[in-house]
């Protein structure tokens, strides 16, 4: 079981201070979305659990504090998926989610049988059969985007950061992606931060969102509670009509056209 | 579903359709045969065919009358054999290191020069060519590759010192924007010393064009060892090369040790450039155009393209020299001359029928 504990974690960017000191318990199996506008924090949050930069504080993965394990080790309880992942076009999509094993490759040595069946096992379970032997080049963005998954999925780690995994698809692709990783979590009880633009597919999706501005928490905990308009309003600067579902208490943030609200300068002409 | 491989259009489908036997084999036979055709074809010495029942002959086990002459097995022996085999070692090792540094640099103009590897030795021989050649002389060992290969490795440890000193981080671009720097200053101090010595230009000149005419079984000696530590240690890292194919960052999240691993690489290429360089000179574009030769033709898996970028580096290398000491024989053409006027033209018909991609 890998709950992920966040004890006053922040980031500095030289001077500039990208996430003030974050402190949070994301579940074992828990999903947990962050929300909030460009450079609130949310990739800064997810770039130090993945140790890609410095930050202060201490992450633990089910009690184990990630700054005294090494690279291997460390991903082979945390893995991330980049925003706009580098795609090698010349790369089988069977050898590209191979990588994911690497983790528990020996220094010198090369991927043993065993590696090759989970990399198998995960492409079937993505139906990616028939991509595997293809270049990544030749397939398209959400066939891509399912490729990164499974190497995600391969490195079997029991935490999943994505940074914006939906951004560059189409609607539907949205979709189908998000049911992926839901699809993910019901097989191999994955616990799943995810730093997400699209308000309404975060609340959907995720079991908890916490919304972020200017590095901080704003608000944390479902999404009826998180999106508000008030709130929306005040951290985005947008006009929204927020709706809940009757049925299933899915809520749906509905952008308002005309100008932002909280921007006097473009009310008063109205 | 599945869809066999022959349904897909050929472009789509990964080379894996020739197995890395195949691959190593054809790497193989082209260099057996390049090494065959360099022992064969000179201007004295046994008609050509005989040589190679000659070698034959030399085998263990194997005895029967090629016709060649002990005088003239001298030549192809102490002559040709020492030259081919330095080609072939030079070639294989610019291939493999330009392949290398091309991987953990995820830059496709990238050469084995690229830190300032060849700009280094290019200083060292000057500096040592005109600290007076009378003091050298006198010496039992040449000066000139070793203060090549010494002034080689410094000037790539000051590009590294340099870099890190860009940024916290030694990301491949300030590596590369503090080769480009360091380059310069070694090539102007090369310029300033030799305006000074004019009477040592064409010395200079002829070192740095590269050549492998006078080569002994004492140069393939002094530069084998660096050449199979660096092969070595390259091949080890192959899977990691791999790795680095998808950047920096999704390396580190995979598990590797990012910088490190990049300065083992680089460490292990330089070593081997700089030993090669320092009997040979500059050959350039091999370093270059080899690994993206073998990319286009058989894919661009680095667990396939070091092994191939090696054996097809050190056969093209024989073969130019073939060319290089033939055409206008009995005068030579540079090499470096050779393998851009080859190079080029077939690199060029590949880049217009295939697509290159690290």
């Amino acid at each position: 079981m890998s709950a992920v504990s966040f004890e006053d974690v922040g980031v500095l960017y030289g001077k500039r201070r990208a996430l003030e000191p974050f402190t949070d318990r994301v579940e074992s199996g828990e999903w947990v979305g962050l929300i909030g506008p460009n450079g609130a924090g949310k990739s800064s949050l997810l770039r130090a659990a993945a140790g890609l930069v410095t930050s202060s504080g201490s992450i633990s993965v089910e009690d184990v504090s990630l700054a005294t394990l090494h690279n291997r080790e460390r991903a082979a309880l945390v893995a991330y998926v980049p925003q706009d992942p580098l795609i090698p076009d010349d790369m089988t999509a069977f050898d590209y989610v191979l990588l994911g094993r690497t983790p528990y490759v020996s220094y010198f040595g090369s991927e043993t049988a065993h590696d090759r069946d989970v990399v198998s096992d995960v492409i079937d379970r993505l139906r990616l059969g028939e991509f595997a032997p293809r270049h990544l080049g030749s397939l398209s963005g959400g066939e891509r985007q399912r490729v990164v998954l499974a190497r995600a999925l391969a490195q079997e780690a029991p935490v999943i950061l994505l940074d914006e995994p939906t951004s560059a698809l189409d609607i539907g692709h949205q979709q189908q992606a998000m049911e992926l990783v839901t699809e993910m979590r019901a097989h191999s009880g994955l616990t799943v931060i995810s730093a997400m633009h699209d308000l309404t597919l975060a609340g959907t999706y995720t079991d908890r969102l916490v919304m972020l501005d200017e590095g901080a928490v704003v608000s944390s905990g479902a999404a009826a509670d998180v999106l508000t308009a008030a709130r929306l309003s005040d951290v985005f600067n947008v006009s929204v009509t927020v709706e809940v579902d009757d049925v299933d208490g899915t809520v749906i943030v509905v952008p308002r056209r005309g100008s932002s609200i909280a921007d006097p300068d473009n009310t008063s002409g109205r | 579903m599945t869809v066999s491989a022959d349904q897909l259009p050929a472009a789509e489908v990964a080379p894996a359709t020739a197995s890395n036997a195949a691959w190593y084999t054809a790497g193989m036979t082209v260099l057996i045969v390049a090494v065959l055709i360099g022992a064969s074809i000179g201007p004295a010495g046994p008609p050509w065919w005989q040589v190679p029942l000659e070698l034959l002959n030399r085998l263990p086990l194997i005895s029967f009358d090629s016709g060649v002459s002990d005088a003239e097995w001298n030549i192809v022996w102490r002559i040709r054999m020492p030259r081919v085999v330095l080609g072939g070692l030079v070639g294989g090792m610019l291939s493999i290191a330009g392949a290398s540094y091309q991987g953990v640099f995820r830059n496709p103009l990238v050469d084995p020069y690229l830190l300032g590897a060849a700009a280094g030795a290019g200083l060292g021989a000057t500096l040592a060519l005109t600290s007076g050649r009378s003091i050298t002389t006198s010496l039992p060992i040449d000066l000139v590759p070793m203060a090549a290969f010494i002034v080689a490795l410094l000037t790539v440890s000051v590009t590294y010192a340099v870099g890190a000193s860009f940024g916290g981080r030694r990301s491949g671009v300030t590596l590369i924007l503090a080769g480009v720097a360091v380059v310069s200053f070694a090539t102007a101090l090369q310029t300033l010393i030799l305006q000074r010595n004019l009477e040592l230009v064409r010395e200079v000149f002829q070192w740095i064009l590269g050549t492998l005419a006078g080569a002994t079984w004492a140069d393939v000696r002094l530069v084998l060892p660096y050449v199979v530590v660096s092969c070595i240690v390259l091949m080890l890292h192959r899977r990691h090369l791999d790795v680095f194919r998808v950047g920096d960052v999704e390396a580190a999240t995979l598990g590797v040790s990012v910088a490190r691993t990049r300065l083992v690489i680089v460490i292990a290429a330089t070593l081997g450039t700089a030993a090669v360089v320092s009997v040979s000179g500059l050959i350039g574009f091999v370093g270059l155009v080899v690994p993206h030769v073998v990319r286009l033709v058989a894919g661009a898996g680095y667990r396939r393209l070091l092994p191939l970028s090696l054996m097809f580096g050190a056969a093209f290398l024989i073969l130019a020299d073939v060319v290089g000491r033939t055409i206008s024989s009995p005068a030579e053409t540079p090499i470096g001359v050779v393998t851009a006027l080859i190079g080029a033209p077939f690199f060029i018909y590949l880049l217009r029928t295939r697509k290159v991609t690290l």
